[in-house]
């Protein structure tokens, strides 16, 4: 009796408060943008916001459950439940059914069920277990890919089904990786790969390969201060360029021009390299090295771009990167989206009011596109005050990581704040044009029980562990 | 406490600046920029179309063929309806209270805001008897529609017809919206662009409930539709409506050319079907038992179906063999039945004489002249070669080509090159002894009415063309650069008279082929064909062209299952040119003769492809 009134003080209420807000404004939301004029009762049995009611009920019932478990449970079975709901996501590749083009649901009477959503809470379990086995150490690269083999699992099994939004989710456990000590070198080369990918779709991949050539070559200048090497470095390389250019118009050799300056900036720093070794410096070789490794990875990617990717997803990463106008095409949700975020002005049409959001001029309205009728019907003050609100829980959830005495704990609380700040980043992005059309749902606002019980689930087993924190010395 | 790890706050701060980012591009979208309200304000406006007359077409006497009635849609709003007493709506319009309930269902079930159809295709007399009580009807308005409607019951074929867009073509064209209409056959389809002129719209202002308010801004951004091109088409109706009526009870086509310009005069497939069927909102109905109708009526014979040419192609190998000094005009060949069969004739001690006679040794040994060309000792490598050379001038005459006569879907028939003859039998494993039935229009060579026509009419013109087309002119445009442009053959002009005057003989001399061609102080010049059947009797064909010195008509006519060429397609071709060049007909019996068979086989209808 004692133990259960200690964790009812211990509960972060702030952070449920936060939550309670977010639920009561998703839910209002679902609602307007399944109405359809006056007359339409809030309580209609059968529309969508009562469905969502009914699961939002369960979710409740569920937090009740979670607390009466003991908190060991979540550690003690991490990889039995890791284990189950991989057997699950197998099972619905079987015995699932499509809807819109992903066999990721299973189908219960009236309820459907996606078991990717519950993916994300198990996998965080499981690594927060591996990140606490004894000596483990990311800086070790063995470690390292047992870390990526636990993520990668369902990233393929969900992948395999046809939904790639989900599967790309599981990458945002990168950051709990970051926090626990992996090499930031890792999210260097991350990000430089990122940012080459959208610069060869901007510009080109032969233009970005020149760039990066002439960086590293600026690069060797300021590391070695070598002014006389450099200016022969810089003529001998403008040579080669020259000279492969002849080449390429009396048409004998016929290279790209982002292989003619990589080719010779690579024979630039190459040649530099027996007065280098002589000194006992590796700076050329390195950036060779480098170099070597930009141009495979660039032209794989060209590759990859135009043979393996499917047009659609092309056509959804160009119309992003504002390559593509095509407000009819591909940009028709966006830009509707767009009109309708933008209609709100700052203080919104009112409660029930939007014009664009019903009507269906915005699609999924009340599933990926749910952040529309905020935005639509509460303006910027209603759409800046849920920013608000998910980037406060997220600042607070770090925080509560933070204060964590068991690794396990703190491990799983910022797999909650990785994931959670993916779905928010990516779905709001989306709605206002600043993010690729990935059809990942909105924490505790888009309609759908599945994402709205395991979104309930993820941060409970969180403030679980949190409320149990004294408890634990390990 | 742990110690404070640095990672934490470059995790938070990331996360901080992210959610800046939102709340800036949040600021800029909702506050700043008022671009998304005006495309809001875009959204909530309602865009009622006007739909513009469609091009009228015309016959080459400027005879009105097809013009437009008008026609009314009733649409329905389901969220605004209020059912006072659906049953006086529904015996107005002659439906019952069930099939009432039902069509509201299903234009709910659409969308609840959206107007969708309810009732197609109101006749302006039908419209007179609901527009009273529409009144009470709240939800439901009329939309005016653009119906066609044709003077007389020929002539189907080429004018095609129109009817509602599906996804494909809405899809390919964004004109076009649901419920829209487009030509979807002859030359409704083909000159679409140039009928259907341009939709004008009327744009009002809706409430959040989707019910008009206002007219936008006074109706400064409305604009008025503009209507379609009238089309001017080279048909003769009166030429036409003759072939059509010799044509009853017989399977067939047959086009008629004039030679000079290349404008289509006649243009008959038979079976064929009343026009006006397949207007208006009982437009499915009659298309689905015309497509399974006997003999297929809705099939374009004219254009589409291809058969070998028989005896008429001797005249292409008379004219390559002369061009190519294969033969002279004084080349005799013995009629030897060893090489071919043939029928009993004078000698052929000339191209003209065996033109006339339609001798087949004749022609056999011709054609080996041509496909044996001796540039390889084995015949089986030899024969490509000559095959292709052979081809390679056949095509010249729009054999083998799809031939942009203004109308869809124009057949190219065939002509075996050697690439044909090698995918069937291997290469180097073929000579002319298999391919010989080419010389006589037999074996794998397939053309159709119109490129027989069109042949004639090079013929005629002793080897100029232009392109056979049937639209003289578009709108105020006059005829399209495409049809004015003169095509001249690279044959010798010294090989054509004595052909023609095989042609000639055949038809008026005492032993030609084609006497029943014969038309009264006329010189008709002709050559008859029999294309074999395997499924019965064989089809009967003609080709022609009048007067001989100065010629006005080229004429090709199929009669499926009428036997030799020279008993029922020569009289028919005989009677149209007649027609065509005196407007009066002199041999009554002839005439008599025609309209009064029934050449349908009983079977025909099982035994079509
Ligand atoms: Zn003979």
């Amino acid at each position: 009796m004692r133990k259960r009134i200690n964790i009812l003080k211990q509960i972060d209420w702030f952070t449920i408060g936060v939550f309670l807000m977010l639920a009561v404004i998703g839910w209002l939301s679902i609602f307007s943008s399944s109405w359809e004029g006056i007359g339409d009762s809030m309580f209609e049995p059968g529309s969508r916001q009562m469905k969502q009611a009914v699961w939002v009920g369960l979710s409740f019932l569920m937090i009740i459950l979670v607390f009466l478990i003991d908190s060991k449970f979540f550690s003690a079975f991490a990889y039995v439940l890791y284990g189950l709901v991989i057997l699950s996501l197998v099972a619905v590749l079987v015995f699932g059914k499509e809807v819109n083009g992903a066999r990721s649901w299973f189908e219960l009477g009236n309820f459907r069920f996606q078991p990717a959503e519950f993916a994300k809470i198990f996998t965080s379990l499981a690594l927060a277990q591996l990140l606490t086995s004894f000596q483990f150490d990311l800086k070790k690269i063995k470690h390292l890919l047992w870390a990526f083999v636990i993520i990668l699992i369902p990233v393929a099994m969900i992948i395999l089904q046809n939904d790639t939004g989900s599967a790309l989710v599981f990458f945002a456990l990168v950051i709990v990786l970051y926090r626990e000590g992996m090499k930031s070198t890792y999210l260097f080369i991350a990000l430089a790969a990122v940012l080459l990918f959208v610069l060869s779709v901007l510009i080109s991949p032969g233009w970005v390969l020149a760039g990066s050539a002439f960086v590293l070559l600026a690069l060797y200048w300021l590391n070695e201060h070598d002014n006389k090497g450099f200016f022969v470095a810089l003529i001998v390389a403008t040579g080669i360029v020259v000279v492969l250019f002849l080449l390429k118009q009396r048409e004998i050799l016929n290279l790209g021009f982002g292989w003619i300056v990589t080719i010779a900036v690579l024979v630039t720093l190459l040649s530099l390299l027996p007065g280098m070794l002589r000194a006992r410096r590796n700076t050329a070789l390195v950036l060779s090295a480098i170099l070597l490794g930009t141009f495979v990875y660039i032209n794989t990617l060209d590759y990859v771009y135009y043979n393996v990717l499917q047009s659609h997803q092309r056509d959804r990463i160009e119309h992003t990167l504002g390559l593509k106008d095509d407000p009819l095409g591909i940009g028709y949700n966006v830009n509707q989206s767009k009109i309708a975020i933008g209609s709100g002005g700052f203080s919104g049409k009112g409660f029930l009011q939007g014009t664009q959001t019903k009507f269906d001029f915005v699609p999924e309205q009340s599933t990926d596109f749910i952040f529309c009728t905020i935005g639509e019907e509460f303006g910027f003050l209603g759409a800046g005050l849920v920013v608000l609100l998910f980037a406060t829980l997220l600042v607070r959830l770090i925080m509560l990581a933070e204060r964590q005495r068991s690794k396990f704990s703190r491990v799983y609380g910022y797999a909650v704040v990785s994931i959670l700040f993916f779905h928010i980043t990516i779905n709001i992005g989306m709605t206002i044009g600043l993010m690729p059309v990935i059809g990942i749902p909105l924490p505790f606002f888009s309609y759908g029980g599945s994402s709205f019980m395991a979104f309930t689930l993820f941060l409970f087993i969180f403030l679980r562990l949190d409320a149990n924190r004294l408890e634990i010395f390990r | 406490m742990n110690k404070p790890e640095p990672r934490t706050y470059v995790i938070a701060a990331v996360i901080v600046i992210v959610s800046v980012i939102l709340l800036v591009r949040l600021f800029f979208l909702q506050v700043l920029s008022d671009e998304y309200e005006v495309s809001a304000l875009n959204n909530s406006q309602r865009h009622i179309i006007q739909y513009p007359p469609r091009g009228i077409i015309y016959d080459r006497d400027s005879i009105i063929l097809v013009s437009n009635k008008a026609g009314y849609d009733l649409m329905v709003i389901p969220q605004q309806v209020k059912i006072i007493d659906s049953l006086r709506l529904a015996n107005a319009l002659g439906i019952d209270k069930e099939s009432f309930r039902e069509r509201l269902a299903e234009a709910s079930f659409y969308s609840r805001f959206q107007p969708s159809i309810f009732y197609k295709m109101l006749s302006a007399e039908e419209y007179a008897g609901i527009q009273e009580i529409l009144y009470d009807y709240e939800g439901f308005y009329v939309q005016p529609r653009v119906m066609r409607q044709y003077a007389d019951e020929v002539g189907a074929h080429f004018m095609g017809d129109i009817g509602e867009v599906n996804d494909n073509v809405i899809a390919a064209d964004a004109y076009y919206r649901m419920g829209d209409y487009a030509g979807v056959n002859g030359i409704e389809k083909y000159y679409e662009k140039s009928l259907r002129g341009k939709k004008g719209v009327k744009i009002f202002l809706v409430d959040a409930h989707n019910r008009i308010k206002e007219s936008y801004k006074d109706g400064k951004f409305d604009t008025l539709p503009e209507a379609g091109k009238s089309l001017v088409s080279s048909i003769d109706i009166d030429l036409q409506e003759y072939g059509e009526r010799l044509f009853v009870n017989k399977i067939g086509g047959l086009v008629a050319i004039e030679p000079e310009t290349g404008e289509i005069l006649a243009l008959v497939s038979s079976p064929g079907y009343d026009p006006n069927l397949l207007v208006g909102r009982n437009r499915g109905y009659f298309y689905d038992s015309l497509l399974n109708a006997p003999n297929k009526p809705l099939f374009n014979r004219a254009i589409n179906s291809a058969y070998p040419p028989g005896s008429t192609f001797k005249v292409v190998q008379a004219v390559i063999g002369l061009d190519e000094n294969l033969i002279s005009t004084s080349t005799s060949i013995p009629c030897n039945k060893y090489w071919v069969n043939c029928h009993n004739h004078p000698p052929a001690t000339s191209v003209t004489k065996a033109v006339q006679f339609s001798c087949n040794p004749y022609f056999y040994e011709v054609f080996r002249r041509m496909v044996q060309r001796g540039y390889e000792k084995s015949i089986f490598r030899d024969s490509p070669i000559g095959l292709d050379m052979w081809k390679e001038k056949v095509v010249l005459f729009g054999f083998d080509q799809s031939l942009d006569i203004g109308l869809p879907s124009v057949s190219s028939g065939q002509i075996p090159g050697s690439d044909y003859y090698d995918a069937l039998y291997g290469q180097y494993r073929w000579a002319f002894s298999t391919i010989y039935s080419l010389s006589i229009g037999q074996g794998e060579i397939l053309a159709t009415p119109l490129q027989l026509a069109h042949f004639a009419a090079i013929i005629a013109n002793h080897g100029y063309y232009y392109t056979p087309h049937v639209v003289k002119s578009v709108g105020e445009e006059g005829k399209e650069a495409k049809y004015r442009k003169k095509y001249i053959l690279p044959f010798k002009s010294e090989v054509y008279p004595p052909i023609v005057e095989g042609m000639k003989n055949a038809v008026n001399a005492p032993h030609g082929t084609a006497g029943l061609a014969r038309v009264k102080d006329v010189t008709v010049c002709g050559k008859t064909g029999t294309a074999q059947n395997p499924h019965g009797e064989d089809h009967s064909i003609f080709m022609a062209f009048a007067p001989m010195e100065n010629p006005k008509i080229a004429i090709a006519v199929y009669v499926e299952n009428a036997g030799y060429g020279g008993t029922w397609a020569a009289p028919i071709a005989g009677l149209m040119i007649e027609k065509y060049l005196t407007d009066t007909i002199t041999n009554k019996w002839g005439e008599e003769r025609i309209l009064n068979a029934n050449l349908i086989p009983e079977t025909a209808d099982e035994k079509e492809d």
